[in-house]
This record gives structure tokens, C-alpha cells and sequence, in this order.
């Protein structure tokens, strides 16, 4: 709770009170966009150590249950999001059996079956249902205010969870997992039940994210709702600022989504350089992330 | 007259193989409420995945492991902690990222036998393993001799009623050895049973007078600690076959 109110609930506040002095909005929705996508990745990698390359196979889903729901349920944009957040729980549940895989194996089994996901969304034959490569438009619920409003609650609301995840005994104890799995389960923790919700946490919190980007973009088509780089602009923001703490992915966003901003539309060619240094050398020289360089201080990083 | 109780522990023919090698081959012994039993044997005698076995680890191939009269068959791990079983390892395993206190605080919230008093407290258990002024920090700042107390805090948090003790004595000086020699004897004077692993015998020789001897997977003697010193089996395993006589 104290790291919430500390960190967490400042940042909602910012990102609440920019839109007054700033007015590219869709910028800011999209640094909220990430903030949430790193926490969700957060939640899976930082205390499980199980890195999804597939994690924007939760994103597409979402993004698609939002769409789904608007178009042949005419769903509100309040229950479309919530039917959002339910598909990439399912998805999640169908890839349960993943989990015992691990290391690179998972990753790329995560990332395959993201690929899957997306062909089926994207084929011709399901035009009727998901207008396949054609994409959709959700016009009637366009609603860009209200939608970042959604996204800052969903924002607030990973804050609170990542926070009790740190501190919390379910936290703790998947962390202890992620440590060492056979003294865990010794010290009574159910390890794989344990893990398997922290999956379904994580790919919900990926799925309010696709349903709330469907919403406030509303227009878009399957690659854009499966693009890659959503996998690996939350991995990179994530570990570059540190896992498994509240403050470490929301400093790789600002800093690295910023710089991206920044330089990257402006000078392409610049920003991939610095990019690509900057990666290689945050492997090379502090694979825990900027965190760990407070942690290894002894100073508890929030 | 009212018949003999079960034993806490009953190991029966147990079997484990990797792939056709039979790591253990048709062990059994069994073990009491407070009741100390050593196991000895030279490297990869068996003695490691009899302890893996018991405490769930591996399934076993074949036998079986009573626990307070009932089959344990394929029981989960944290399953048997919940039932009273724990344990310490070879090197010690500790949540490298979490503080002492919460390595053992999981242990208490998760493991706690159904059943166990709440009678010890955390800070107890952690004064009593000299932990307490290392309660914040992280596992990972240890030296593995307090690795290996934090090891035994966080088996002792589930208030277990049989403890598999796997080599604690390497590493720790001759002061250590001793308190770590009282604190085991105290537990089983308290009715805890311990299996101990142990390769120094003169740690062994504080805690107990009974001892197995295995081989290759095989118990090859039972008894006395100053019996097996005897046994010609026993020496040659250890010693090689120009000693026994």
C-alpha cells in the first residue's frame, strides 16, 4: 500500500492532470498504454521469472474481445472491456500446459503461439466474425476521453496490484517459487497453482490493455493488435528499469518509450544506434535493471 | 496390554531408478517419535535420494513410504510439508531474494502442519538459530553457514514431526558444530523424529546410537554407530577391501 500511494498514485495523478497542458493525447494514452503492458509483464516475469515473448497474444485477444463485443453483442464499452480482459483469461487457461516448460523453450513456445492466435484472427474465412485482414472500426463507441479515463483506472488498479504482489503473502511466496521452486513447495507453497495465477493475472492485465486500446484507437486491424513490439517494448522498458518492483517499469517506460518519442520518428537511424546500445549494454553491465543499482546499495528500491 | 503404535515413519523396499541405474534398491527401515536415526554410506551410496524420495521430491519406482500409518504413494511435496514432513539440503536453498524473516514467515504461513501449536514464534525460531540480527536481510547476504540455520529455521516453521537432516554438519566450525549438535538433540527430546544424513560421525555420534549403513543403494548394516566401525562390510565400502579383516 505504501508503495502505491508513494509511486504509483502519482503517476495516475500526472498522467490525469497532463491532458490540461498537453495536447497530443494520443502520446499520452500510449505511455499509459505501456506503463500497464510492463506491469502485466511484470507480474509474470518479475515474480515468476517466466518471460513471455507471446505476451501480445493477451493484448490481440483482449483488443479482438473488445472489438467482438461491440460489434455483435453491442456491448458498452464498460462490459466489452470486461469480455476483454475474460478472452485473454482464456487464452491464458487453453495455454496453461506452457508453464512446464521453461527458460528459452517457454518463450518461444509463448511467442508461437501469439503467431497462432493471430492467423486465425486474421483469416479470410472468419471475415463475418472478426472482418479477418480487413480490420475494424468501432466508431460508435470512439470516445477518446473517456477511454484514457478507463485506461488511467485499469493503470491505478496494476499499481495497487503490483504493490501487494511485493509485499503480499501470495507475492512473497511466488517469488519465493521463482528463487528456488523445490525449497518453496518444501516450505508448503503450492508452486505450480501459484504460478498458473500469476499467468491469468498477467494476461488479464494484458487483455484490459488490448480492449482499451481497441476502444480508444477504434480503428485498427490484426497486426496492428499483434504487433511484436508490444512484446518486446514491455520486455525491454521492464527489465531495463528492473523487475519485480513498482518503480523499475515505470522508469524504462518514461525514459525508454520518452527517448523513443523523442528521437525515434524524428531520426530513425540515430534512435536504433542508441537503442541497440542501450540494450546490449543494459545485458552486458546490469542485467537486473537501473533498480539494481540502488538495490545493490542496500537501499530498497519500491 | 495395548499394542505397539505405528511407527511415525515406515520406509518399505523402496526403489528409485535414473534411467538403469537403481539408486535405491529395496531399502527399509523405519523410525519413531523422537527417535534419531543416522545414515551413513560413502558418495552416491543412495543416502541424498532416500531423503529426495521421503520428502517428495522423486516419486518412487517401487516400495513404499508410510507416514504415520498412511502411504504417502505420489503426495506433492508441499503436501507432505503440510503433513509434517520437512527437511534441510545438502547446500542450502534459500529464497536468495527475500529478507530471513520472510523465508521463514512463508515456511509458517504456508507449511504450518495442521495441528502444530503455534507455540514457537518467529522471532523464537529465529534467537534460537541466531538469526535475529540478520532478520532484514536478504538470504542471498549470508555466509552458508547461516544459510544452512536459515535452511533448518525455515523446516522447523512448519512445525514438522519428522525432519530429514541432509549433511548440516559440513561447513560449520567445531562452536557451531556443537550447538547445532544440542539444538537437534533438544528437537528430538521434544518427540521430533530426525533422519540424519551425515558423512562427520563424530556429529553423528552426539545425536545418536542407531544407524544404517548403505551401499550402492543397499542397507548394508544396521546398529550401533561403534558396531558399524566393526563390521568388516562396512569398512571395506569406506575404506577399500585391504582394511577389512
Amino acid at each position: 500500500m505504501r508503495d502505491f500511494l508513494a509511486v504509483g498514485l502519482p503517476v495516475v495523478v500526472i498522467f490525469a492532470l497532463l491532458p490540461l497542458i498537453y495536447a497530443n493525447q494520443l502520446l499520452l494514452f500510449n505511455f499509459v498504454l505501456f506503463l500497464i503492458l510492463a506491469q502485466g509483464l511484470n507480474a509474470i516475469y518479475g515474480f515468476t521469472g517466466y518471460l513471455p515473448f507471446g505476451y501480445v497474444g493477451f493484448f490481440g485477444a483482449g483488443a479482438y474481445g473488445f472489438a467482438l463485443a461491440v460489434m455483435h453483442l453491442a456491448a458498452p464499452p464498460g462490459l466489452a472491456l470486461a469480455l476483454a480482459g475474460l478472452a485473454a483469461i482464456v487464452l491464458a487457461m487453453i495455454l496453461t500446459p506452457l508453464l512446464r516448460l521453461s527458460g528459452a523453450y517457454f518463450a518461444i513456445a509463448n511467442l508461437a503461439a501469439a503467431q497462432a492466435v493471430y492467423q486465425v484472427i486474421a483469416n479470410p474465412a472468419l471475415q463475418e466474425i472478426t472482418k479477418g485482414p480487413y480490420g475494424v472500426s468501432l466508431a460508435s463507441v470512439f470516445a477518446p476521453r473517456l477511454s484514457y479515463g478507463a485506461a488511467l483506472l485499469i493503470l491505478a488498479g496494476v499499481f495497487a496490484l503490483v504493490a501487494w504482489l511485493r509485499h503480499g503473502r501470495f507475492g512473497l511466496a511466488l517469488q519465493a517459487g521463482r528463487d528456488d521452486p523445490v525449497s518453496a513447495a518444501m516450505a508448503g507453497i503450492p508452486v505450480v497453482s501459484a504460478r498458473i495465477i500469476a499467468w491469468l493475472i498477467s494476461a488479464l492485465i494484458a487483455g484490459l490493455a488490448g480492449g482499451v486500446f481497441a476502444w480508444h484507437i477504434s480503428v485498427f486491424y490484426p497486426e496492428t493488435a499483434f504487433d511484436l513490439s508490444f512484446s518486446i517494448f514491455a520486455i525491454v522498458f521492464t527489465l531495463f528499469g528492473g523487475a519485480a518492483t513498482l518503480t523499475g517499469p515505470i522508469a524504462g517506460v518514461l525514459l525508454l518509450y520518452g527517448l523513443y518519442n523523442l528521437i525515434g520518428i524524428s531520426v530513425p537511424q540515430y534512435f536504433q544506434l542508441i537503442y541497440g546500445a542501450l540494450i546490449v549494454g543494459l545485458v552486458l553491465f546490469l542485467p537486473r535493471g537501473l533498480a539494481s543499482l540502488l538495490q545493490r546499495r542496500g537501499i530498497d528500491v519500491p | 496390554m495395548s499394542p505397539e503404535p505405528p511407527p511415525l515413519l515406515a520406509v518399505d523396499r523402496l526403489v528409485k531408478r535414473f534411467g538403469g541405474f537403481r539408486a535405491l534398491d529395496g531399502v527399509s527401515f523405519s523410525l519413531k517419535a523422537g527417535e534419531v536415526l543416522g545414515l551413513v554410506g560413502p558418495n552416491g551410496s543412495g543416502k541424498t535420494t532416500c531423503i529426495n524420495t521421503i520428502s517428495g521430491l522423486y516419486p518412487p519406482d517401487g516400495g513404499a513410504v508410510r507416514f504415520a500409518g498412511e502411504r504417502l504413494g505420489g503426495l506433492a511435496p508441499h503436501r507432505r510439508a503440510r503433513l509434517g514432513i520437512n527437511r534441510t539440503f545438502q547446500s542450502p536453498r534459500p529464497f536468495a531474494s527475500l529478507t530471513v524473516r520472510q523465508n521463514v514467515a512463508l515456511a509458517a504461513a504456508y507449511g504450518r502442519r495442521h495441528g502444530a501449536g503455534g507455540t514457537v514464534s518467529l522471532a523464537a525460531l529465529l534467537a534460537m538459530l541466531e538469526l535475529d540480527h540478520l532478520a532484514d536481510r536478504r538470504a542471498e547476504d549470508l555466509n552458508s553457514a547461516q544459510q544452512k540455520q536459515l535452511d533448518l529455521a525455515r523446516a522447523l516453521a512448519t512445525g514438522p514431526r519428522l525432519l530429514l537432516v541432509d549433511e548440516l554438519a559440513a561447513g560449520l566450525n567445531p562452536a557451531e558444530l556443537t550447538r547445532m549438535a544440542e539444538r537437534l538433540a533438544a528437537l528430538a527430546r521434544d518427540g521430533m523424529a530426525l533422519l540424519v544424513v551425515e558423512h562427520l560421525l563424530s556429529f553423528l555420534d552426539r545425536l545418536t546410537d542407531r544407524v544404517i549403513v548403505m551401499n550402492a543403494g543397499r542397507e548394508i548394516f544396521e546398529g550401533t554407530l561403534a558396531a558399524a566401525t566393526r563390521e568388516p562390510e562396512v569398512v571395506r565400502v569406506f575404506l577399500g577391501s585391504d582394511h577389512a579383516g
